[in-house]
């Protein structure tokens, strides 16, 4: 179908109704049998390790190596353990933490990458291929080699343990799929409605940010949360160039020590792991919704 | 066909883009910055003076640390300690380190080294050497924790703790501990009887497996590096005797095969679950297997000192522990010199000992009664530490003990014959050596 | 925010004449500029962040290692190197010829540690691939309890690398809930292939959800009314998913498997603290933090060669597989051939 034949009534008049489902449910039983099939093996898929992981972290730590597939031994310790402060960790602040650097990670590298993939997708300008070239190599250098020169970077610009000193190299590491990921998703919308906005007397900004942005909603909302975890998971430069004060959770976890030196904190570590999914988890149940109906809930025409 | 036109023309022009960008970086590399690996020209000048300072080190497990550092600045309120604690890991402590003395950073003025760090950083020259003003009296210390310290007939750091390995057996099926290696192996009948397995150590492929294969191969009479640290020395019959008490206990299924996945924490398991006769581990083991609510033998277990090669010789313990030294970088020298001092003092080792477990560096507390009433397995870790080697005291510790761990691991794991797995364990800790010039 | 500058820049672009006289007055001359401005935040982060090491990598890779003074016993700076560090890796080469580095230095495990790293990547992200695609399809449909189903997938991706390291360490344990599960003894940590078994099973279930999130979006994209037409036309389910799903989808899902391609490549936290290295397991990441910890510039020499490689995987992707975002589509045919 041609591009062109996108319009806006043929948004309204499907999105809501039609699918490819409906054959499923509707018109071929065994179809939606096997759909609930793969839907409950997906689930056990991301479900049973992180299961795994659940009922260890209630398990107390006298038998962490316990392996009945049930919880035994229940014990909220571990998560107390998680949040003292007795022992100088302090995993709340960390948790805090995690949540600003991501945060502003995220709305910054999504300012930043609409503005280029805008550029890539829509503009005519020489060296277009170069500039995503250029991009793109910034995901080739090995992440292990970046901590030292940049260690020494922020040390003569003081910037160890400062929030800039995470969220600055955070945000050039999403910026490169960011870019890609939305550049894609613009270069497949239908710019016809973009120029008959600016033809209704829309400036481009205006047609844009009304018009491409919500159409784009889904890959939007999808990078979104993309970037916000790659933040979120980020370890190896933050347990150089932070300190106690931007701590995120990840050092924050691999900060937890057994209470003897050689004994490894399982128990712990796996209710911190659980505590720091559920935000996320959170965030994707809320976000989804705008992912699910991006199309139709930003009203193409407005 | 979809999406297939313009493609040609389109790929073409990013692949080129592509190559430009990687000539562009190539082409401006030379205008880069030098790195700092090394020189010691600007070391240890002056900054012998007092004031405030940070002491350094990996995470204060049992929190024994800052109630040192408080008891310090109750009394020096003019030069105040201030902990800085890193991560749990010790790679990340080590490279964390790396980092701030390249960097010169001042604020890390006492820095706790794993005792296989000393020798590097010591020839890097971030370490101040503890001679002339600094000079310490090691004379109560044991001796291996001194000798691990030191490099090129220089004390770097101030030992603060030690550590030693130790053998726990059942004592319910092993009335007496085998005092050889021969001894405990004739022993595995019993296991066999048992339906359990026999013995095990750490043969993971990490840190742990080179002091296991040190701690046989230095059993045997054999070490792996000469004295002068100039020379591999595992071309000998005692290396290869050591080693191939390891392999053979492997081939005979007398350490079982799932040995080679251990690290500290697994075999501990194996033993508290009861599926373990013999087992090589450090002390911390002790009050975990009397207290852990899964341990089957807390009432069963018994601890020996390491067995050795022949009767009347114990076995020889790779050396554990962490040492205080003072950044070259610091500001504060003498406070600095006072404070590892203070470290090391019979008040904070005994402190550290009996809130955290921490095996001291001075020789008499093993010996003071009410505290081996309360760590009953202090004679045996005395015997122990008192026979330990330091692992190979040299500044290219990382490549050494790389070269051990991957041979080593060839060897248990049967992929290769003792003999291979030595010849080029000595040519790789020989190249390591030579600082791959 | 993003309205204002938008519409700002936009405006400014467009007010202004050509600065270079020299330039051909065109249309492009002016999106030129205002593409400049849109573009020039991305590059001058990734220039502090990525740029820079990448430049000092690769001058201080022509540089000698330090070395120890016999007499003094302390470092002193290696000097110039010319491609020393490039042979060592290329060639083994550790002073006395190619292939002259013995098992157990550094230098010897370049191309098994290439080797490993390709495996890896050949086969997690193909696996990564088939599944998330599964689970995007899965996902697009409309059923009671989608949101479950959604979150589910996503809670691999959400669980912190070194936490989901330490968690598949705890499972692939001797005595651990995997072989007790099976009812193996299987040692998933230890020699041979089970180990690089584990890498993947463990690095396939923590991203396979990024493939499903992309390829998800991609699926949200398409127009409804073009099933509609073709369902009208008659095309069976399996043409409608190979002549309209797989096309439209195709950018995002090359955007995914090239990014995961390039990460997978550079893999270091996973391996590092489930096997260690054993059993040839050591990526190239992990060869160059052990190289990092003995010779800052060897292993700079050693980054670029990463750098190179990954490089070329890339190349290779955009040139034959046609993984180009900015390429536009030609209008799209209504039927199902």
């Amino acid at each position: 179908m041609a591009t062109t034949s996108r319009s806006t009534s043929s948004h309204r008049g499907h999105t809501v109704t039609a699918s490819g489902v409906e054959v499923v449910q509707h018109r071929n039983v065994p179809a939606a049998v096997l759909t609930y099939v793969g839907v409950v093996l997906i689930c056990l898929w991301g479900l049973l390790p992180f299961y795994w992981m659940i009922v260890t972290s209630f398990r107390d730590v006298g038998f962490t190596f316990d392996t009945t597939p049930w919880p035994t031994h229940v014990t909220l310790e571990n998560y107390t353990t998680a949040f003292s402060t007795d022992r100088g960790n302090h995993f709340g602040r960390a948790l805090l933490n995690s949540v600003f650097i991501g945060a502003v990670t995220t709305v910054v590298g999504l300012v930043v990458g609409v503005f280029t993939a805008y550029a890539l997708a829509r503009l005519e300008f020489r060296g277009k291929f170069y500039v995503l070239g250029l991009i793109l190599g910034a995901s080739m250098f090995p992440g292990v080699a970046l901590v030292t020169p940049l260690f020494q970077l922020f040390t003569n610009i003081g910037w160890i343990n400062t929030y800039q000193a995470l969220i600055i190299p955070n945000i050039s590491f999403i910026l490169p799929l960011t870019v890609y990921t939305l550049t894609a998703f613009f270069t497949e919308m239908p710019w016809e409605l973009e120029e008959s906005a600016r033809m209704d007397g829309c400036t481009p900004g205006q047609a844009f940010v009304k018009v491409i942005l919500p159409l784009a909603a889904p890959g939007i909302f999808t990078t979104a949360i993309l970037a916000f975890t790659a933040a979120w998971n980020e370890f190896l430069l933050a347990s150089q160039l932070g300190g106690d004060k931007v701590q995120p959770v990840t050092v924050a976890i691999a900060s937890f020590a057994g209470a003897q030196p050689h004994q490894e904190p399982y128990t712990a570590v796996m209710a911190a792991g659980t505590i720091v999914t559920v935000p996320l988890i959170i965030m994707v149940l809320v976000f989804q919704r705008r992912i699910v109906s991006g199309l139709t809930a930003g009203g193409v025409k407005s | 066909m979809f999406g297939k036109p313009g493609t040609s023309f389109a790929t073409r022009k990013i692949s080129f883009t592509l190559a430009l960008a990687a000539t562009g970086v190539l082409a401006l590399g030379a205008c880069g910055g030098g790195g700092d690996s090394g020189g010691s020209a600007d070391a240890a000048k002056g900054g012998n003076t007092t004031g405030p300072i940070t002491y350094v080190q990996g995470k204060d497990n049992s929190g024994i640390v800052q109630p040192a550092i408080d008891k310090w600045n109750a009394a020096h309120p003019d030069q105040k300690v201030t902990l800085k604690e890193q991560t749990d890991q010790a790679d990340q402590q080590h490279d964390d380190l790396v980092q701030n003395f390249q960097a010169k950073n001042a604020d890390y003025d006492v820095v706790s080294v794993d005792n296989i760090w000393t020798s590097e950083f010591a020839a890097k020259g971030w370490l101040q050497p503890l001679t002339g003003d600094y000079s310490l009296d090691t004379s109560t210390l044991l001796p291996a924790t001194v000798t691990a310290e030191t490099y090129n007939k220089t004390l770097y750091a101030a030992p603060t703790t030690s550590d030693g390995g130790l053998l726990y057996y059942r004592k319910d099926l092993v009335p007496t501990p085998p005092k050889t290696w021969d001894e405990m192996m004739s022993m595995c009948s019993i296991a066999k009887q048992n339906g359990i397995d026999c013995y095990a150590g750490q043969y993971a492929q990490y840190e742990g497996l080179t002091v296991n294969v040190a701690e046989a191969i230095n059993t045997f009479g054999g070490s792996i590096l000469s004295e002068d640290g100039k020379t591999a020395t595992l071309d000998t019959p005692e290396a290869k005797a050591g080693l191939d008490a390891l392999v053979k206990g492997f081939q005979d299924g007398d350490i079982p095969k799932q040995a080679t996945t251990y690290q500290e924490e697994q075999g501990r398991q194996s033993f508290e679950d009861g599926k373990l006769l013999f087992l090589r581990n450090w002390p911390y083991v002790y009050s975990l297997a009397k207290t852990d609510g899964s341990s089957t033998v807390k009432e069963t277990f018994g601890v020996a000192p390491l067995p050795g090669a022949t009767d009347g010789k114990t076995g020889a313990s790779s050396l554990g522990g962490h040492a205080a030294g003072i950044s070259v970088y610091s500001d504060h020298k003498k406070t600095a010199f006072e404070f590892i001092k203070f470290l090391q003092s019979e008040e904070i080792q005994k402190d550290w000992l009996t809130k955290g477990s921490a095996a001291p560096v001075i020789a008499s507390l093993y010996d003071d009664p009410t505290l081996v009433q309360q760590f009953p397995y202090l004679p045996e870790l005395k015997t122990s530490i008192e026979n330990a080697v330091p692992r190979p005291v040299t500044p290219f510790y990382p490549a050494v003990t790389k070269a051990i761990q991957d041979n080593a691991f060839s060897a248990l794991s049967g992929s290769k014959s003792t003999d291979a797995a030595l010849s080029d364990m000595q040519k790789s800790v020989q190249n390591a050596i030579s600082g791959g010039q | 925010m993003s309205t204002t500058s938008g519409v700002a820049t936009g405006e400014f672009a467009q007010g202004k004449p050509p600065l270079d006289p020299g330039k051909r007055k065109s249309l492009h001359d002016g999106s030129g500029r205002k593409a400049a401005v849109l573009i020039a935040p991305t590059i001058v982060l990734l220039a502090i962040v990525i740029l820079y090491p990448v430049i000092s990598a690769v001058s201080q890779s022509f540089t000698k290692d330090a070395g120890l003074d016999p007499a003094t016993g302390m470092f002193v700076q290696g000097g110039f190197a010319g491609v020393t560090n490039y042979k060592l890796w290329l060639l083994q080469d550790c002073g006395s010829g190619a292939f002259s580095c013995p098992p157990g230095t550094l230098g010897s495990q370049f191309w098994t540690a290439t080797g490993v790293t390709f495996l890896f990547t050949v086969v997690a992200v193909s696996l990564e691939t088939l599944l998330g695609f599964t689970f995007a399809l899965v996902m697009h449909r409309k059923f009671k309890g989608r949101a479950i189903l959604r979150a589910s997938v996503l809670v691999p991706w959400a669980i912190p690398t070194a936490v989901t390291a330490k968690l598949w360490y705890f499972i692939f344990a001797y005595d651990g809930i995997a072989n007790k599960i099976l009812g193996t003894e299987i040692l998933w940590t230890g020699d041979g292939w089970p180990p690089k078994a584990a890498i993947i099973i463990a690095d396939t279930w923590k991203t396979a959800p990024f493939m499903a999130l992309l390829i998800l979006a991609g699926l949200q994209v398409i127009d409804e009314s073009v099933y509609e037409a073709a369902k009208m036309d008659g095309a069976t389910a399996w043409q409608r998913f190979k002549h309209i799903t797989l096309p439209l989808v195709r950018p995002a899902l090359m955007v995914a498997v090239l990014f995961r391609t390039l990460d997978t490549l550079r893999m270091y936290d996973l391996p590092k603290i489930l096997t260690g290295g054993a059993g040839d397991t050591s990526t190239l990441s992990m060869l160059v933090v052990d190289q990092v910890r003995t010779g800052f510039n060897a292993a700079s020499a050693l980054s670029t060669l990463t750098f190179l490689i990954v490089f070329a995987v890339a190349f290779i992707f955009i040139k034959f597989l046609g993984a180009n975002v900015t390429e536009q589509r030609a209008p799209k045919t209504k039927k199902a051939a």
